[in-house]
C-alpha cells in the first residue's frame, strides 16, 4: 500500500529512513534508492528524517469541507461514579484552561449525571467559566448510549473547538462513540497537548508502541478535535470557590425505554485498590517468587497507607488479580512514589508507571532497566529489604 | 449464533528496540503477531460456537501478509476469515478503519456477536471497537472479564466489564460488540489439525470495490487524524541515587530516612 511518494532523483540512498520506519516498510532497492513496502501505512515519520527532502506523502484530496470556523471553546467532559468526581476530570480542567487561555476562549465542562448540579459547581472552582448539566435519572451511572447522544446533541448545538475527556475506561468508550457519531479525529491517551504558532491548530502528544515512541498528531480539518488523557500526567488544580460561573440546563436525549443496557451491579473484591488514585504504591514481579511474596508487599503499603501493585508476570503467574497490574496492558498509575520490588523494568511496565514522581527500585541484579529509571536505587535480596524497610518506616512513623 | 471478531496484526512491541546513539527506533527483525487482545476475542468467540454451535468469523484489515494472522485464527478453529485489503485503504486511522470494517461486517450480513481487542498494542488506543459499534449502531460492552450469559432467543447478554472501581455488571440487548481485556480466558494454542486446515483454507479478499464505501470516508483520505511527527520519549529527569550500606537492614535503614527526610513520605 505504498502511501509514500519518493523522489528517485533526489535520494542518495543514505539508509535515514529505513531506521525510523515503525512498520519496516522501507527498503533499499537494487539501484541504492528506497523502496516502499505494502506495510507502509503513511505515518509519515519518516518524511522529516530524509535529509534531502526526498520524502513526501500525497497531498491530500480536499473534502467537502466542514467550515472549521464556526468552532470556539475548550471543552471537558467531567467523569463522575457515585456523585463523586473523578480526578481526572480536574486535571484536564486546569489543563483545558491553560489551552483556553491560549486559545483566548472560554472553558466549559459537561457534566452528566443525577442530582449532580455539586458537580457541576465544583467544575466552576476548579476552572471553568460554564457547565453543561445534563440531570436526570437515567444518567446516575454511566452508560454508552445516553451519554454518547447528549453529548453528540451538545457539540452540534455549541460547536467546541477542543473536546478533552480522560482515558479511562469509560472516557475512552464515551470518546470512540462520541468522534464517531460526529465524525471527527479523536486521539486517544493523550500525555501532552499544546496550541501549536500560528496554525492554532491542537497538537497532541502520545506515546505508541508501547511507549517505544512519542506521537504528535493533528485534526486540522474536522472539529471538535478530539482527545482522550491520560490519568495523573497533568497537575490538578487549586480549587476556588468563589469563581463565578455559569450553569447551563440541557435536557436528556434518550428515555430509559431507548436504552439498551441496564446496570445490574458493581463486584468490588475484597481488598481491592483503586491504583489509579493511589498516592504510594508498592509493586512486586516475578522476583517475589510466589503469591505468599505479596504479603511483604502488603506489611509496607499498610506502613505507608498505600496500595499493592505488580508486573504482569506476577499476574500472569497467578500470584495476583489482573486488578493490581501496571502497565501498558494493565493500568497507568502516576503515584507520588512508586516502590518496584523484583520487577526488572521491561519497557510495557515502564509505559505504566514511568511518569511517577519518585520511582524506588528494589533488586538484586543492578543491570536491571528499572535502575534507569529509578529515583533511587537498592541493590539487594528483597526478602531481607522489604521486611527491613517496613520495620524502619514502623519505627520512625512511630507506628511500631 | 454467528461471531465475528476483528483481528488486527502487530509488530511484537517487546522486540522494538531504541538505538540509544540516535534515539531511533530499530526495527529489523522485528515478528508481526496477531495482536494479544485479540487472541483473547478468538478464543471467546470460539467458547460461544461451543456452546451455542453457529459460526465464527474472523476480519482484518490490512496488507497481504496480515493473512498470516487470519491462518492463525484458522488454525485456533475459527471458520472463515476475510481480509480487506486495498492500497485505498491504507493510512487509515481509527474513524476511517471502524468505517470499513463495519461497511465490510454488513456485507457479511447478520451476526449476533463481534467480538474485539480492548486495543491494539501498536496504537494503544481502543477506539476501533467503539467505533464500529457506532457506526452499526448496535451497543457496545467494552473492557469485558467475563461473559457470564447469554441467551440468544431473548437476545440478550449479560457481562461482566473490569472498571476501574471494580467489576461493572451489565445487561444489554443483542446483538452487540464487545471488547475483551486478558482477564477473560486463556486462549487455546492452535492443533496440528488446525494448523493443516489453516494451510489449506481458503481467505478471502474484499477491495474497496467489493464494499458500499465512499472513497472519500476510507484510508487516509477519509482519516481526520494526521501524524505530524515521531519522536523518541524523553528520558526521566534525574539520576539513580544508590542506596549503600552494610547489609540490608542498613539499606533499609538510609532508605527510610532518605524517604522522610526528602518529604516523599510524610
Ligand atoms: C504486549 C505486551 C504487553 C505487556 N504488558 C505489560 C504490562 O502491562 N505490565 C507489565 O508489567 N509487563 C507487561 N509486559 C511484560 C513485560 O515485557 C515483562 O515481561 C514483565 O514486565 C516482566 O515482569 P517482571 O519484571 O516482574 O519479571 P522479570 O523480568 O523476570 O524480572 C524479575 C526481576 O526480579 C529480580 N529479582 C529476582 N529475585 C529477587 C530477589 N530475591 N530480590 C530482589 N530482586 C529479585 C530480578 O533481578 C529481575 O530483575 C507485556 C509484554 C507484552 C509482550
Ligand atoms: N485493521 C484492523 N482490522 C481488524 N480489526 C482491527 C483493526 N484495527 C483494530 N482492530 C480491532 O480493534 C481493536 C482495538 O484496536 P485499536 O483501536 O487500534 O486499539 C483491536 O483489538 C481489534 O480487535
Amino acid at each position: 500500500m505504498a502511501l509514500l511518494e519518493i523522489n528517485r532523483a533526489a535520494c542518495t540512498g543514505c539508509g535515514a529512513c529505513l531506521q525510523v520506519c515503525p512498520f519496516g516498510a522501507l527498503s533499499l532497492d537494487s539501484e541504492n534508492i528506497v523502496e516502499v513496502g505494502e506495510a507502509c501505512t503513511g505515518c509519515g515519520a519518516c518524511v522529516p528524517e530524509c535529509p534531502v527532502g526526498a520524502l513526501s506523502l500525497p497531498q491530500v484530496e480536499k473534502k467537502e469541507q466542514i467550515s472549521t470556523a464556526g468552532y470556539s471553546g475548550v471543552w471537558v467532559w467531567v467523569e463522575q461514579y457515585n456523585h463523586q468526581a473523578g480526578s481526572i476530570s480536574w486535571e484536564m480542567m486546569g489543563e483545558g484552561r491553560k489551552l483556553a487561555d491560549k486559545r483566548g476562549t472560554t472553558l466549559a465542562a459537561c457534566v452528566l449525571g443525577y442530582e449532580a448540579e455539586a458537580i457541576a459547581r465544583q467544575a466552576i472552582a476548579y476552572g471553568a467559566d460554564k457547565v453543561f448539566l445534563v440531570d436526570d435519572p437515567t444518567l446516575e451511572v454511566y452508560r454508552t448510549d445516553p451519554y454518547a447522544r447528549i453529548l453528540v446533541e451538545l457539540v452540534k448545538k455549541y460547536k467546541p473547538e477542543i473536546f478533552l475527556l480522560g482515558a479511562s475506561t469509560r472516557g475512552r468508550d464515551l470518546a470512540g462513540a462520541v468522534a464517531t457519531y460526529i465524525y471527527t479525529g479523536l486521539t486517544a491517551d493523550c500525555t501532552g497537548l499544546e496550541i501549536e504558532e500560528g496554525s492554532n491548530l491542537l497538537l497532541q502528544i502520545r506515546p505508541a508502541f508501547g511507549g517505544n515512541i512519542m506521537a504528535t498528531i493533528k485534526c486540522p480539518e474536522y472539529r471538535p478535535q478530539m482527545a482522550t488523557v491520560r490519568h495523573h500526567v497533568f497537575e490538578m488544580p487549586l480549587s476556588d470557590e468563589s469563581r463565578p460561573g455559569q450553569i447551563i440546563r440541557e435536557p436528556a436525549v434518550l428515555s430509559e425505554d431507548q436504552i439498551a443496557s441496564k446496570i445490574l451491579d458493581l463486584i468490588v473484591e475484597k481488598n481491592e485498590v483503586n491504583l489509579a488514585d493511589a498516592k504510594i504504591i508498592v509493586s512486586g514481579g516475578r522476583g517475589l517468587k510466589g503469591p505468599e511474596g505479596f504479603t511483604i508487599l502488603h506489611e509496607l503499603a499498610d506502613v505507608l497507607g498505600g496500595a499493592v501493585g505488580a508486573s504482569r508476570a506476577a499476574v500472569d503467574a497467578g500470584w495476583i488479580s489482573y486488578a493490581h497490574q501496571v502497565g501498558q496492558t494493565g493500568r497507568t498509575v502516576r503515584p507520588d512514589l512508586y516502590i518496584a520490588c523484583g520487577i526488572s523494568g521491561a519497557i510495557q511496565h515502564q509505559a505504566g508507571m514511568r511518569t511517577s514522581k519518585i520511582i524506588v527500585a528494589i533488586n538484586k541484579d543492578p543491570e536491571a532497566p528499572i535502575f534507569q529509571i529509578a529515583d533511587y536505587g537498592l541493590v539487594g535480596d528483597l526478602f531481607t529489604v522489604v521486611p527491613a524497610l517496613t520495620r524502619a518506616l514502623k519505627r520512625r512513623l512511630n507506628k511500631a | 449464533m454467528r461471531a465475528i471478531v476483528c483481528i488486527k496484526q502487530v509488530p511484537d512491541t517487546t522486540e522494538v528496540k531504541i538505538d540509544p546513539d540516535r534515539g531511533t527506533l530499530i526495527r529489523d527483525g522485528v515478528p508481526s503477531i496477531v495482536n494479544p487482545f485479540d487472541t483473547y476475542a478468538i478464543e471467546e468467540a470460539l467458547r460461544v460456537r461451543e456452546k451455542f454451535g453457529g459460526q465464527v468469523t474472523v476480519i482484518t484489515m490490512g496488507p497481504s501478509q496480515a493473512t498470516s494472522a487470519l491462518k492463525e485464527a484458522i488454525a485456533m478453529g475459527a471458520d472463515e476469515a476475510i481480509l480487506l485489503n486495498d492500497r485505498e485503504f491504507a493510512g487509515a486511522d481509527t474513524w476511517a478503519t471502524a468505517y470499513t470494517l463495519s461497511k465490510a461486517i454488513k456485507k457479511i450480513g447478520e451476526f449476533d456477536l463481534i467480538f474485539c481487542g480492548r486495543q491494539a498494542i501498536d496504537g494503544d488506543t481502543g477506539q476501533t471497537g467503539p467505533g464500529i459499534a457506532t457506526q452499526l449502531q448496535i451497543n457496545q460492552l467494552t473492557y469485558v472479564c467475563r461473559l457470564a450469559n447469554l441467551d440468544l432467543d431473548k437476545k440478550t447478554i449479560e457481562v461482566e466489564r473490569l472498571v476501574e472501581e471494580g467489576r461493572e455488571v451489565v445487561k444489554s440487548a443483542l446483538p452487540c460488540l464487545v471488547t475483551v481485556v486478558k482477564d477473560i480466558n486463556q486462549p487455546r494454542y492452535p492443533t496440528i489439525l488446525g494448523i493443516r486446515r489453516a494451510q489449506k483454507a481458503l481467505i478471502t479478499v474484499w477491495t474497496a470495490r467489493d464494499l458500499d464505501v465512499d472513497s472519500k470516508l476510507i484510508g487516509l483520505n477519509g482519516s481526520p487524524t494526521r501524524v505530524v511527527k515521531i519522536s523518541t520519549p524523553p528520558p526521566r529527569a534525574g539520576q539513580c541515587e544508590l542506596i549503600k550500606g552494610e547489609s540490608a537492614e542498613q539499606q533499609a535503614d538510609f532508605l527510610a530516612e532518605k524517604l522522610l527526610a526528602e518529604k516523599i513520605i510524610v
